[in-house]
């Protein structure tokens, strides 16, 4: 074959224009849509900063800290949103940790494989459910027959307790899988050391597995968080539908958190025009709830990266 | 010698050695711990069923009643009797195209840019965390930039508070689903396939076309299945772009008029609308309208999860 | 004819001047098919491999012996430029290919890739049809005609000796086909294309001797029509099929506790085998090192 010397000419270890050209364009073309994803970002930032900027330095600052978050009316408070938040995401959490940390467990450290593979799915179809269909789930079935059980009639038609419920309920998922995935990531060495020495399983799960896995069993949990803090629907039907806006401390009261006063300033009651201090104020609970939501998920992204290295 | 004798561990006789090697039977606080934990597993399938059951419960009146009248008819927020979804199942399905036109080409491609081109550059590694983040960024703020770049700033293309402003934030919002498991079903393909393709003088995208995409197209399937799934059942980010929820009958609109005026819905935001009117006679149409929304999302997901288990262990 | 000049210029003064032995020299005259001079590889600040100057010759069995991690794979990877998939790695000094230089601007991988076959370690076929993964390469370069193509991939399967046995189920899953089958079907797969030089990274190390047999058998069929490199852990295999024998060992660092591997000796088979010039390679060949 290399008798024809012709071949060997550095032309000839050149490929095909229509290939190369080909090539490249592809190549162009995965570039700019992954170049894209960085531009949402900027833009979500940009949007959010602009005009939250633009609303912190117009608005009177007394208002920022005032009877509670009345938009129409100039009444920012953001003590209100951020109580409401809380008191949501609370509640949640504790529906939401024992569960979802009692699934993962049972599903890694103590189901038979077959059951696993029935179970799991299952659980998955609870991270499907609308969020819309648990808030109905919150005011038609959690309100009337567990919160008013509960406290004997003194909780009003829509209050913190149930959304928090229900927004637990959407929780138990997220909670249950990642800790399920950090549980799992444990080596079986390690378990088997701990029955070598005698150990039963109870006490190999929570003295061993449990302890090795803490820092995906910590991100689970502040996924988790961010989750709740980031849900909209649930809140906006079964707690700040009606009167949410006034301070208050009483779970079994209408309350508002961050996400659902957004929603409220884009329809029905506090449906607000397209400028004006309290279009603006969406931008700074929007603001404010992106970087609480950013910082949490960027610990706990950390903290499964550091699971995965481990082992 | 102490080690070798069980008399350290206060076994004195044949008996109590009986005793200890089958006290597995009768380990109690093992048991009740057990318990515990399936007790754990037991209450969220419990949910599960509450759920359904509750829904099916209120929104007997309408299933039994009128369910082909309530699938076929409009929006409604003043008389129960004649409220339906058809347009909020349109709309939902509209929405469902955009989606698909829109982040799967664009999803895939970024997967496929950050697995087969990009390495461990720097700028890989930035765009890794960016979607990481962004598929964490709660679904109303997306609202808010659909609000912003896709309602004002390209209301002339999109034509303000239309379905396509609407379509293009769901897509956003679900673009770091699609990216970050088709992400996965390419990790999966295993290097020697690419590797069979470049030795014999492909290029890279050829290697791409022909090979690693068909590998990894189940995975990528349960993505942008998944990522369906999670379009369909949002709400929030559509309230701030123009979902109708007030007047339910101005989402009357023809397809055309929705993309060229507005005046959309979508199943997740008529269900919200529902359930803001009071009375049994909404509470059945919320009910009935919820479970369509739930039997639909759970089709879907139960057919990612499908897809997933039947093609997870191909290599 | 390329340019004599580059041949014959002197060494890169490497660290230690070692002599190579530079295969009769007096053959210059025949321009090789692989010709490296002063071939150092880095992945990162880690050098895997340094001072490898070898010529490769048409037309031959050209085996890689030494102990694992002294860069036989890497240097292999460097005649088709499969490490420029490798983010981190780095050539340096000249590998030229017919007197071009394989690292020039001008040329592109994918065009070498296409004359430089390469069969891996664990066969890899694609998860389709046999028909199919014969036909890839040819269709990349254009051939399109059913008639054309299936007439390619019968010669193809027949050169490796695959075609008895697979002829009736073409339309088949590779996935299906035992181990051995396989590795030929791979092979047969670069054959595919018309390559110039075949290069394989321990392409029996995953077989049992039965098939292990085929494929050598197999090699020597083919090397009237094509070069091939060898990677092998065997050195009976490596005596049995190949021609000329380089072997590589490694050497600890001044600056670093990371070892780097060196060409120690590069000569015919028979000699390297009986009568080795450098100790080590005795040393290696009689089984007293690594
Ligand atoms: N992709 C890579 N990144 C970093 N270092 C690498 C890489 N590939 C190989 N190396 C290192 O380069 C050196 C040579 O590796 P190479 O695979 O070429 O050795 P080898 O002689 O083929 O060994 P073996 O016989 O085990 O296959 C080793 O120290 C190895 O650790
Ligand atoms: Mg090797």
């Amino acid at each position: 074959m290399s008798s024809d010397t012709n071949r060997w000419e550095i032309g000839s270890l050149r490929l095909a224009p229509a290939r190369r050209r080909a090539d490249t364009r592809m190549r162009l073309i995965f570039s700019a849509a992954a170049v894209a994803t960085l531009a949402i970002s900027i833009l979500i930032i940009y949007t959010l900063v602009k005009d939250a900027w633009g609303f912190f330095i117009d608005v009177p600052k007394g208002d920022l800290w005032n009877i509670g978050w009345f938009p129409r009316r100039g009444i920012f408070d953001i003590k209100t949103l951020i109580l409401g938040t809380l008191m949501v995401t609370g509640i949640a959490m504790l529906i939401a940790v024992p569960l979802g940390l009692g699934v993962a467990i049972y599903l890694s450290e103590f189901a038979a494989p077959r059951v696993r593979r029935v179970l799991k799915p299952i659980i998955e179809v609870l991270a499907g459910i609308p969020s819309v269909v648990l808030g109905y789930f919150a005011i038609s079935f959690i309100n009337p027959n567990i919160i008013t059980a509960l406290v004997g009639g003194s909780n009003k038609a829509f209050n913190v307790a149930a959304a928090g419920v229900a927004v637990g309920i959407l929780t138990i998922p997220i909670i249950a899988s990642v800790s399920e995935d950090a549980l799992r990531a444990v080596p079986m060495a390690l378990r088997e050391a701990s029955y070598g020495l005698g150990a039963r399983r109870v006490s190999t799960t929570f003295r061993v597995v449990f302890p090795a896995a803490i820092s995906g069993i910590v991100a689970a949990l502040i996924l988790g968080i961010s989750r709740a803090i980031g849900e909209t629907m649930v809140v906006a039907i079964a707690a700040g539908a009606v009167g949410g806006g006034l301070f208050s401390t009483d779970p079994f009261q209408p309350g508002q958190t961050m996400t659902a006063a957004m929603a409220a300033l884009g329809f029905g009651s506090d449906q607000v025009a397209g400028s004006g201090l309290a279009f603006q104020s969406l931008f700074f609970i929007g603001f404010l709830l992106f970087v609480i939501t950013l910082v949490l998920n960027m610990i706990g992204d950390r903290l499964v990266r550091k699971v995965r290295e481990e082992y | 010698m102490s080690i070798a004798t069980p008399d350290r561990f206060g076994a004195q006789s044949a008996a109590s050695l009986t005793e200890r090697l089958t006290g597995a039977r009768r380990d109690v606080r093992g048991r009740i711990v057990e318990w515990i934990l399936l007790s754990a597993l037991g209450l969220s399938l419990l949910i599960l069923v509450a759920l359904v059951v509750n829904l099916v419960d209120r929104a007997w009146p309408v299933l039994d009643g009128r369910l082909g009248d309530f699938l076929s008819s409009g929006l409604d927020a003043s008389n129960a009797a004649e409220a339906g979804v058809w347009q909020a199942i349109r709309g939902t399905l509209t929405l469902a195209i955009i989606v698909a036109i829109v982040a799967f080409p664009l999803g895939i491609a970024c997967a496929i840019y950050l697995e087969e081109y990009a390495g461990q550059s720097r700028i890989a590694r930035l765009i890794r965390i960016n979607v990481r983040n962004l598929a964490g960024v709660p679904s109303i703020v997306y609202g808010i930039l659909g609000l912003t770049i896709f309602v004002k700033f390209a209301g002339g293309l999109t034509g303000g508070r239309t379905v396509i402003a609407g379509g293009l934030t769901l897509a956003t919002l679900v673009l770091p689903v699609v990216i970050i498991t088709a992400s996965e079903a390419l990790r999966a393909v295993p290097q020697s396939i690419r590797e069979g393709a470049l030795g014999v003088g492909a290029t890279k995208w050829e290697a791409v076309r022909s090979h690693v995409l068909p590998s990894a197209a189940p995975g990528i399937l349960t993505g942008t299945v998944l990522a369906l799934s999670r379009a369909a059942g949002e709400a929030a980010p559509l309230l701030l772009v123009g979902g109708i929820t007030g007047l339910l009958r101005t989402g009357n609109q023809s397809i055309w008029q929705q993309i060229t005026e507005g005046g959309f819905t979508s199943m997740p935001v008529a269900i919200f609308s529902y359930a803001r009117q009071t009375g049994a006679d909404f509470q059945a149409v919320t009910g009935a309208a919820s479970l369509i929304l739930l039997v639909l999302v759970i089709i879907i997901n139960g057919l990612a999860i499908w897809l997933r288990n039947r093609f997870e262990s191909r290599w | 004819m390329p340019e004599l000049a580059s041949a014959l210029t002197p060494l890169r003064s490497s660290e230690n001047s070692r002599k190579v032995n530079m295969t009769e020299a007096a053959e210059t005259d025949q321009v090789p098919v692989f010709r490296t001079r002063g071939l150092a590889v880095y992945y990162g600040d880690f050098r895997a491999v340094r001072d490898v100057n070898l010529d490769v010759r048409g037309q031959e069995i050209t085996a890689f012996i030494g102990p694992s991690g002294c860069g036989k794979s890497t240097v292999l990877r460097c005649f088709d430029r499969m490490n420029d998939l490798i983010p981190s790695a780095r050539v340096e000094g000249s590998v030229e290919y017919h007197g071009i230089n394989l690292y020039d601007k001008a040329v592109d991988a994918v065009e070498v890739r296409r004359r430089v076959g390469m069969v891996f370690q664990k066969p890899n076929p694609f998860p389709k049809s046999i028909y199919d993964n014969l036909a890839f390469g040819p269709r990349l370069n254009g051939i399109k005609k059913k008639n054309e193509l299936d007439e390619i991939v019968e010669s193809s399967l027949k050169r490796a000796a695959l075609w008895d046995e697979v002829k009736d189920r073409l339309k088949a899953s590779a996935m299906g086909l035992s181990g051995g089958q396989q590795q030929r079907l791979c092979i047969a797969r670069c054959i595919a294309v018309e390559p110039d030089v075949i290069l394989m990274d321990e392409p029996c190390s995953a077989l049992d001797p039965i098939a292990t047999a085929r494929i050598e058998d197999l090699m020597q069929e083919i090397k009237r029509d094509f070069t091939i490199i060898i990677v092998t852990h065997n050195m009976q295999q490596a005596a049995r099929v190949s021609d000329r024998t380089a072997f590589f060992t490694t050497e600890v660092n001044n600056e670093s506790d990371r070892r780097t591997g060196v060409l120690v000796e590069f000569d015919l088979t028979q000699k390297m085998f009986s009568r080795p010039s450098d100790e080590r390679t005795e040393a290696y060949v009689t089984g007293r090192f690594g």
